[in-house]
């Protein structure tokens, strides 16, 4: 994969300013992630690569702060009732499968096409899957504003109703999120696809959450919360296979999990003041949002594989700078959903107890 | 009218002393930096080095901003903590 001992040798400088900013993108990212169970790994490996840290060293360092980031995420969503320990482990296993399939499909890519064809592929998945996904996500969400129903309990989709109903026996499992039994036969292939994805596209709460709502019919606040074990699970596997390279820098993990820990403890106590669908809205902004980042960068490698006219070096870096501004803004943007829900919610909360003590008393 | 959340006991002795512990592993980290990347990086066995502080920092500082939020008043929802 690499030279281990060089991969040492790249770990950059910390300096104060440094410290500070992977504490609050940390902070962010954590928010963001205590809330919909995944995010911030989008902004944070860039916003790494942009310190000087090495691609991979970057992606492992970010890897080995998002497992104990899930971890505590889980624990405390665990104790308002929100996860559902044996989907999310069944899950993360399979997704684990996935990955090292993802990463092998990408490896051939990149032997194939070079580093812009590899960037190129990226790039497309991640555009096409966030149009089709996040539109989607968005879409129900939006529906469910305007149509009203944002307090009555969701309704599974057609397709999850219909596969909890396919009994192969030998393979049924009950699963307390969707409260009924799936056949293994379809939670590991989805499982298999999410971490498939994850691998390609690098956030797989985008693939992983969406899919246990609509494919599973698991709950917006209970898939969201799982989502933290399957990163927990993923991301320890995904550490150690880095850490057995040497490429992880744990000053650069443990600086951002201290940023990310004092977030996602306020994302997940944020769910408990909002209605469900406020999941979907946080996400599905995000995912359109971030999708119109990589969408920019596409003409940069359709030139470098000379598939159109060359790009002038300053436009490379403008739209470089650009979505990498893009993508910091939708992080912020989500950030700053879940802070002001969570404020309303429990201003709301405030007064409803103060109308209760008036009344009794 | 007061507020709930300051009628229940606040964690100040928990917080401070997870706090303490979570400084001084950070401090040690930031401090120690070339012993921690001469020997972390190292692959192979040495790979539950960082693994193992992950989980080691995860515990402490995860433990200290639990606190922490209790105590700026910080809670989860009283009517979710009784739908439980």
């Amino acid at each position: 994969m690499h030279d281990v001992v060089n991969a040492a040798a790249n770990f950059i400088h910390l300096d104060s300013a440094t410290i500070l900013y992977l504490f609050v993108v940390g902070f962010v990212g954590g928010l963001v992630s205590g809330f919909i169970g995944s995010g911030g790994a989008f902004v944070m490996t860039p916003a790494m690569m942009s310190l000087g840290v090495p691609g991979l060293v970057a992606v492992a360092s970010n890897m080995c702060h998002k497992f104990p980031k899930a971890l505590i995420g889980s624990i405390k969503r665990a104790k308002y009732g929100q996860v559902d320990v044996k989907l999310g482990i069944v899950l993360g296993i399979s997704a684990e499968a996935g990955v090292l399939y993802g990463a092998s499909i990408q490896e051939s890519i990149k032997a194939r096409y070079g580093d812009a064809g590899s960037n190129l592929y990226v790039s497309v998945a991640f555009v096409v899957i966030l149009a089709v996904v996040g539109g989607f996500v968005l879409y129900d969400a939006v529906k469910t504003y305007r149509g009203g129903d944002t307090d009555k309990e969701e309704v599974k989709t057609k397709l999850a109703a219909w596969l909890q109903t396919i009994n192969i026996p030998g393979t049924m499992v009950y699963f307390k999120s969707m409260n009924a039994r799936m056949s293994v036969l379809f939670t590991i292939p989805l499982g298999f696809a999410t971490g498939m994805l994850a691998a390609t596209i690098a956030v797989g709460g985008f693939i992983g959450v969406p899919s246990m709502i609509y494919v599973m019919g698991v709950p917006s606040m209970m898939a969201s919360a799982s989502e933290l074990v399957i990163a927990f699970v993923m991301g320890l596997g995904g550490s150690f296979k880095y850490a057995m390279h040497g490429l992880v820098d744990i000053r650069l993990s443990m600086i951002i999990l201290c940023g990310s820990l004092f977030g996602i403890q306020l994302g997940a106590i944020g769910t408990t003041y909002v209605k469900p669908y406020m999941i979907k809205v946080v996400m599905g902004t995000i995912m359109v949002i971030v999708l119109f980042s990589r969408g920019l960068m596409i003409p940069v490698y359709l030139s470098q594989l000379n598939l159109i006219a060359p790009i002038a070096e300053d436009t490379t870096k403008l739209l470089k700078n650009v979505s990498f501004g893009i993508m910091a803004f939708a992080l912020l943007l989500g950030a700053f959903i879940v802070l002001r829900a969570m404020w309303q919610g429990k201003r709301a909360e405030k007064l409803a107890l103060a109308r209760e003590g008036l009344i009794h008393g | 009218m007061g507020d709930y959340s300051s009628q229940k006991k606040k964690p100040y002795l928990a917080a401070l002393t997870w706090g303490m512990v979570s400084v001084a592993i950070y401090a040690t980290l930031l401090t120690q930096q070339d012993l921690i990347n001469a020997n972390f990086a190292n692959g192979g066995v040495y790979a539950f080095l960082p693994i193992g502080a992950a989980f080691l920092f995860s515990l402490v500082h995860g433990s200290f901003t639990g606190h922490f939020w209790t105590l700026l008043g910080v809670e989860a929802s009283k009517k979710h903590k009784e739908a439980k």
